[in-house]
């Protein structure tokens, strides 16, 4: 599982580089490997408001669809729309492939550093 | 090869007689303007066109079909010699109804059999499937708040282990939907419920036995606290097949319900359809139904009810399918309706119970009529994953159980046997999964090729999903 020190981690497997003003988010490599090879991704739109907890976006993998949760409250200003043409470079480079960039970040989960977000997954593993 | 491909211009079937009537020249407006492409060949090409395509498939009549929560029960010759009776073959919809009184009595006995069976008062024929069916009963529930000037009821509560059909229905009837999750026990997690239930809630629905194979005991409270809260609680009828004759939804408190004809009912399924999706109710939405029912004594008409949704599908629907599950339900009568559940419940027991000392069972209690096993242990272990065992059965001329389904279970497999196989196939079942399991530690490798000996190989589903090729490309 590689993890990256500058990133933080959410509790439901998505990765957040905080960036000035704006939050970059994207999928853990052990999220990806959960998942296994995607086929399909929807994102939202740019000006969608999302929610601490609520589902952004959905991914799509042979076995099944799975919702993708906001780890802040706030604007979309930026979508990766690579992604929907290419959702294999989340298997390829989890960390490269962020899905949206979100501004006027109102409200931020409790997030994990990378040696917590480790110590998590194990013991949900266990 | 593809049937365009072993097309030949100017090869036909048949000798049409000479056109005795004038002949017609179309206004070029009126002219396709695409070559219509049409394959040509010989009766006897086209024969043995479908007959190798057969050959290349696996259905019942093939064998063993162990797929959970699609009920492949065996589906008897008579209820076809039933359906191919002139007098429901060689009949319009639109003809007269005084001209096919026996087509009426045949909804109108089917009609009170299953609403004896379901504890419901009215019932639909109209939906072409179950997803058709959960469509049909949310609109109803839809229509009884409104009735109400209750229009602040938003939301359909789903537990997070329903058939992907139940969100995308209560989505596509215009509510939002709230997941509520299972306890440990795989069941409905009564405090959550509890928490979500509201004045916003339109209902809730519900399959029991629910995906994981279990009944939910808590049900009357269940059905309960919705009501109570002023929701509605709709029955999503895809695992009757466990209960039917012994537990009726309407007594366990729902008031809508739909029935898969094509899973308990025994008619044909998947590609071999069409479906059928009744809906039935309790009295207090009749008024809602979709047209047509049938109604009178001794002239029987098709009526509608004065505040019906509307058509759910055009004239009766799939009325053929009707006939084959009323020659099913008469075949077996009231004492085998709850026969055929009680030995489906026993045979998926007796499966569970031969394979529980090498796979980890999800729940590992009395199940009812399918079971769910995690192969997340075996996968840990060997990388063996619950679809390589799933594509090792199909060297054995098995059907996989589903996969992967319900999302709750790690790497699941849920094997639904039915009531239709006897001891010594499903002991040749089970002799397989305990051999794939040995296959898994000793040679891994050869499962995550397989199958070898289908007439293709492993498919490159990810390939297929991410490039899908949607139509033949013609040349021209």
């Amino acid at each position: 599982m590689e993890l990256r020190a500058e990133l933080k981690y959410s509790k439901s497997h998505e990765w957040i580089k905080e960036d000035g003003d704006v939050s970059v988010i994207g999928l853990t490599d052990y999220a990806q490997s959960e998942l296994g090879d995607l086929v399909f991704i929807n994102l939202p739109e740019v000006g969608d408001e999302v929610t601490v907890g609520e589902a952004f976006a959905d991914v799509e993998s042979v076995k099944a669809v799975s919702d993708v949760f906001s780890p802040v409250s706030g604007v979309v200003t930026e979508i990766n729309e690579e992604l929907l043409d290419a959702p294999e470079s989340i298997n390829e480079a989890p960390y490269d492939a962020w899905f949206v960039k979100v501004g006027e970040v109102k409200e931020t989960e409790e997030l994990l550093d990378a040696d917590a977000y480790k110590a998590f997954v194990e013991s949900e593993e266990a | 090869m593809l049937i365009f491909e072993k097309s030949k211009t100017g090869r036909k079937c048949q000798n049409l007689p000479e056109c005795d009537v004038p002949v017609v020249t179309l206004d070029a407006k009126d002219k396709r303007e695409v070559k219509l492409h049409l394959p040509e060949l010989s009766e006897g090409e086209l024969s043995r066109h479908y007959t190798e395509l057969a050959k290349k498939s696996h259905g019942v009549n093939d064998g063993f079909y162990p797929l959970g929560s699609c009920t492949m029960k065996y589906n008897p010759r008579v209820n076809e010699v039933a359906a191919g009776l002139e007098g429901f073959t060689d009949i319009h919809p639109l003809q007269p109804t005084e001209t096919v009184q026996g087509c009426l009595e045949v909804f109108k006995t089917l009609e009170s059999y299953l609403c004896e069976i379901a504890g419901m008062k009215r019932m639909t024929f109209q939906p072409a499937a179950g997803a058709h069916g959960e469509f049909t009963g949310l609109l109803l529930i839809k229509a009884y708040h409104k009735s109400h000037g209750d229009e602040k009821r938003k939301k359909i509560i789903v537990p997070d282990s329903a058939h992907g059909t139940n969100p995308a229905s209560a989505a596509m009837a215009g509510f939002s939907v709230v997941s509520v999750p299972s306890g440990p026990d795989g069941c409905v997690d009564i405090e959550k419920l509890k928490e979500i239930a509201g004045d916003d809630v339109a209902g809730l629905m519900l399959t029991n036995p629910n995906t994981v194979g279990l009944f939910d005991k808590n049900i009357l409270e269940i059905t309960k606290i919705i009501h109570d809260c002023g929701g509605l609680c709709y029955y999503d009828g895809a695992n009757l097949n466990a209960v039917m004759g012994t537990v009726r939804p309407g007594d366990m408190g729902f008031d809508v319900i739909h029935l898969n004809l094509h899973k308990t009912f025994s008619t044909p399924h998947g590609g071999g359809g069409p479906g059928s999706g009744p809906v039935g109710c309790k009295e207090f939405l009749v008024p809602f139904l979709p047209s047509i029912l049938v109604e009178g004594e001794d002239k029987l008409v098709a009526v509608k009810e004065k505040d019906s949704i509307g058509e759910m599908k055009n004239f009766y629907g799939n009325f053929l399918v009707v006939v084959r599950a009323l020659a099913y339900v008469m075949t077996l009568g009231k004492e085998g309706i709850p026969e055929a559940s009680k030995n489906a419940v026993l045979n998926a027991n007796y499966m569970m119970n031969k394979l529980k000392d090498l796979y980890t069972m999800a729940y590992d209690e009395v199940c009812m009529h399918e079971f769910v096993m995690s192969l997340a242990d075996l996968k840990k272990q060997t990388g063996v994953s619950a679809m390589d065992i799933a594509k090792g059965l199909l060297d054995f001329e098995i059907h996989p159980p589903t996969m992967y389904f319900p999302l709750i279970v790690d790497e699941a497999l849920m094997v639904e046997p039915t009531e239709t196989e006897s001891k010594e196939t499903m002991d040749e079942a089970i002799a397989v999964f305990r051999k794939l399991y040995e296959t898994a530690g000793e040679d891994a490798e050869s499962l995550h090729n397989a199958p070898m000996t289908t007439p293709v190989t492993r498919m490159d589903e990810v390939g297929a999903a991410r490039h899908p090729i949607l139509r033949y490309q013609f040349e021209d």
